[in-house]
Formats: structure tokens, sequence, C-alpha cells
């Protein structure tokens, strides 16, 4: 008896742990999916009926919604795709070399605000003529992902075997080969969680583009912030465009869970 | 010595890329931020050399002073809170049960959402007539609060949504600490007959110390940075009750122009930032010892 009561009051501790998760999200579905008297209702009314998707014909039907959101795609892929070309190999010389006043440098990026970045990259950006492309948020996303990606791969490359590398060195292999073809392949799993944290991380920013974006290279947050300061109470619509911002990234979190901790247990990294 | 220097040298190319990066999107811009700190530099304006003005103007400024004292309250919470209810939800996730994964899951998502979509749905639910948690207060017999509507309640309203989003990152880090436990302390002490309450504060709690310490560094870190949601909810308002470090640096920059001004606020902010940071490192290393 003893032990059935302490289950359930065991049960209902993990309960109330992830209601707060789950409810803003049911909530946010929830506005998405009703008409908007219903979404001013007091008292409010939780389950859809009518269920509604005029909210969603809406967003896609104004805005330009389409554009940010490739925006975003173009943005949060470059940004990740640059960080792996250039990250993978620091992440492992810095492994190699054990240069741990280099990752501290890294770690001093993670800890700067955001803001810091953007009052000097926004005079260069002017002053080289790049305001109205992507290339600014681009670069810019860079000092989120790039960090991230040689953060995880370090910790990756430092717990692989060095015996293998050596053997294929003793072959006569050259350092870059005994990297792309023994030491690359073995650190996949490292390069894939590298990967969907810079993504995550580049794709949820907005310091960066609301300061650099124009009118047409807005990405997706800001594109939805701006929706918000223009229609106060027009609820159903805002949460609509809301859901379609974050829904990528919570489905790739519920898919890619366990690389997702591994990643961030690794080194605590989050975005600027 | 030096055999090993050379072998170690070999690898410095595959850095130089990356390095040259950094340099570029990282280092430059603190270099060049410490220059701009003394120019009364308008954005599309005029530029005109001051040396030392803007700090002193800093000092004198009030703004800047509540400013800062907002983001030290919203910090002090912002810290506590999620670091206690972190590590009772480490605890939790620790235990076996099922659907653990799934459980787990969910309540991370939180800390993987799009900070500005989340400001957006927390926006409508403190709407104090329309919004849903004026109604759940009701259903339990509290008065409504105003939220994010007035001045007394905003800094604490806007740490509710942080520490939302951020807690499952202090689970994380401190479950990643439970799961290195060694099991024989626990043992010894069950056949000494200890509570598990006892067990708690004398085994756990000093052997969790050093993973308790980082979640509290990055914690600190990151509240200490936020922007996005509290930009997005109040933008500072109402008048000026939220204006933090961060968005008074956002308006002084992007606003009014002043990036001389906000330059010279970025180099404050971020001395502070560093010294805490390595304050707190040090304290890991005495806790380590």
């Amino acid at each position: 008896m003893k032990r059935l009561l302490g289950r359930i009051g065991f049960g209902l501790s993990v309960l109330v742990l992830i209601s707060p998760a789950i409810m803003v999200f049911l909530w946010m579905l929830s506005l998405s999916m009703k008409t908007e008297l219903d979404n001013t209702a007091f008292p409010p009314v939780f389950i859809p009926n009518p269920v509604t998707w005029d909210n969603y014909a809406e967003v896609f039907a104004r805005n330009d919604f389409l554009l940010y959101a490739w925006n975003s795609v173009v943005v949060s892929f470059s940004a990740t795709g640059i960080a792996l070309l250039l990250g993978v190999p620091a992440g492992y010389g810095i492994a190699k070399m054990r240069a741990i006043r280099l990752a501290g440098l890294i770690l001093i990026a993670r800890i700067t605000p955001g803001l810091s970045y953007l009052i000097p990259l926004f005079l260069l950006f002017q002053w080289l003529g790049l305001t109205g492309t992507l290339w600014p948020i681009i670069i810019t996303h860079l000092v989120i992902t790039l960090p991230i990606v040689v953060w995880v791969m370090i910790s990756f490359f430092e717990g692989l075997p060095a015996e293998l590398e050596e053997a294929a060195l003793v072959d006569g292999a050259t350092i870059w080969q005994a990297f792309r073809h023994v030491a690359m392949p073995l650190a996949r799993p490292g390069i894939t969680v590298a990967c969907i944290l810079s993504f995550i991380f580049s794709w949820n920013n907005f310091i960066f583009a609301v300061v650099l974006a124009g009118r047409e290279t807005r990405t997706l947050p800001v594109a939805v912030n701006n929706m918000l300061t223009f229609e106060q109470i027009s609820w159903g619509p805002l949460s609509a465009a809301a859901l379609l911002v974050t829904a990528p990234v919570l489905i790739l979190t519920l898919l890619a869970q366990k690389q997702i901790v591994a990643g961030l247990t690794a080194g605590g990294v989050k975005g600027a | 010595m030096t055999p090993r220097r050379n072998y170690a040298r070999r690898y410095v190319w595959f850095v130089v890329p990356a390095a040259f990066a950094v340099v570029a999107t990282i280092l430059f811009p603190w270099l060049f931020t410490i220059y701009v700190s003394a120019f009364d530099w308008r954005l599309g304006g005029t530029r005109e050399w001051v040396g030392f003005a803007n700090y002193t103007k800093l000092f004198s400024d009030e703004r800047f002073g509540w400013a800062m004292l907002r983001t030290m309250v919203y910090t002090a919470m912002a810290v506590v809170f999620p670091l206690i209810l972190g590590l009772a939800a480490a605890l939790v996730f620790n235990q076996k049960f099922p659907l653990r994964g799934l459980a787990r899951t969910v309540f991370i998502l939180p800390m993987m959402a799009t900070p500005v979509a989340v400001a957006l749905v927390w926006t409508m639910m403190f709407h104090p007539q329309l919004g849903v948690l004026n109604w759940l207060l009701a259903q339990i017999g509290i008065p409504p609060s105003m939220w994010v509507y007035s001045p007394d309640t905003v800094i604490p309203t806007l740490v509710v949504v942080e520490v939302w989003h951020w807690t499952p990152l202090v689970m994380l880090l401190i479950l990643g600490g439970l799961a290195s436990l060694p099991g024989d302390p626990y043992e010894a002490a069950k056949i000494d007959g200890a509570t598990p309450l006892q067990s708690f504060w004398h085994i756990t709690l000093p052997l969790l110390a050093p993973y308790i310490v980082v979640a509290l560094i990055i914690r600190t870190i990151d509240a200490l940075k936020a922007f996005d949601t509290i930009y997005v909810i109040t933008q500072g308002g109402p008048g000026s009750a939220s204006e933090t470090i961060n968005i008074f640096l956002y308006l002084q920059a992007f606003a009014f122009y002043n990036v001389g001004y906000a330059s010279a606020v970025v180099v404050v902010f971020f001395a502070i930032i560093l010294a805490l940071a390595a304050l707190l490192m040090w304290t890991r290393q005495r806790v380590k010892q």
C-alpha cells in the first residue's frame, strides 16, 4: 500500500514537472485553431470547436511568410554548413594539440552577449555595402554556430582512440588523410550532434536579424515579432505563425532528443 | 618535449580557417567596440573623439544605474529558481519509470523552442482581461494580476518566462552529474541506517556540487544575456520598468543611434560578465578540491 502511494506521488511529480511545457504548447495549438471570437472569449475556450484552419491560411496569404521562411532556411543552413566546414577540422586540431587556451577563447565567445557584436558588425556591413543581403545575417550567425561546432567536436575527437589514426600515419598517410578517412568517419555521431544544435540555435536566433535585416531579408522570428507589433489582438494568426516558426525545431527535438541531450551536456552550449 | 611540440604543431593548419573566422566575427568586434566607445558616434551622423567622456557619462546616468539594478534583480531570480527546480527535476528524471525518455524530451522542449514564438504565447497568456492565466488564478481563488502590464509585477513575470524556458538546461547539466555518481557510498549509508534524506544531504549534494556550480555559471551568464523574451514581451516597458542592460543597450544603439555611448555600455557590461565568470570559475576550482 505504501509503495503504491509512493508510486502515485512520483507519477504526480512527473506530471507537475512536464505540465508547464505541455500546457504552453497546447495552448499555442489551441489558439491557432480557434476563431477570433473563441480566442477572446472569457472564460477561455480550451478545445477548438469548431476547428478552423483559417488562421494558417491567413498567415500564408499575407506578410510574405514564405519569403521569410526561405530566408530562415538559407541563413540557418548556410551558417551551419560554414560552421561545420571550419569547425570540424578546428575541433580536431585543438583536440590533437590539446590547445586548452584556444578552447577557452571559444568559451569566451559563448559568454559574450549577442548585442555586443552587433554595433561593430553593423558598422562594418554598412561600410562594406552588404546591407540588404542575407550575408550580414549569415556571417553574424557564425558567432553562434561556430563555437557550438568547435566545442562539441573537441569533446568528440578527444574521446576517440588515437591508435587507428596512428596506424594510418605509420602506413604513410598524411595527417589530412588520417583526419579525412579515419577520424572523421568515426566522429560522424559528433558531427550530427553539432549539426543539429547549431541549426536549432541559428534558426531560433532573433537578436542579429532584428537589427541587420531589411524588409526583404527578415528571418521568421523577426517577421513574427513584427506581426505582434502591428496587430495586438489578432491572436489566432499570431499563434499560427508562432507555431509554424517553432514547429521544425520542436519536431527535430522530438526526433533527435538523444543527440541533443548528448551535445548539450557535453559543453552546456547555447546560442549567443 | 621538442618532438611532441613538433608533432602537435603539424595540426595548426586545421585550426587556421576557423581562427580566421573567429578573429573576423568575434575578436574584431571586441576591439572595434573599444575604439568606438571613445567617440561621440552617431549612426549615420557625426563622430567626434571624446576619450573617456562616454564612461564618465555612464556613471552619472541614472537610467543606466536603474537598468543595472534591474538586471541584477532579474538575474538573481532567474538563477535561483531554475537551479532549485532543475535540481528537483534532475532527481526525478534520474529514477527509472515508464515513458521516462518521452517525459524527459517533453520537459526539455521549452529550451529548444524559438524564444520569439514562446514569448508571443506568453504575451497572450498575460493579458489582464482575456488572458488564460488570470482565469486560472481565479479558479483557485487568487485575485487577478496585471502581469507584464504593471511596473510592480513586470520583472517577476518576465522571470517566470525565463524559468520556464531555461530550467531544462539546468536539469540536463545536473542529470549528467547524477549519472556519474558512484553507487558505493549509498550502499554503505544504507547499511549504516541512513534515511534517503540524509544520504541526499550528506552524499548526493556534496558529490553534485561541481555540476551545480557549472549550472550556476551557465545560468548566470545566460540570465545576464537575456534579451529576446524581454524585448518581444515588453520592449522594456511599461515605461522603463523592465529596461535591463541589454534593452538599454539596444535602445541606445539602434533606437537613439548613439553607438559611441552604447559601445561604452558594452565594454562595462562585458567587463562585469567576465569578472563574474572568472569568480565563478574560481569557485568551481575550490569546490572540486
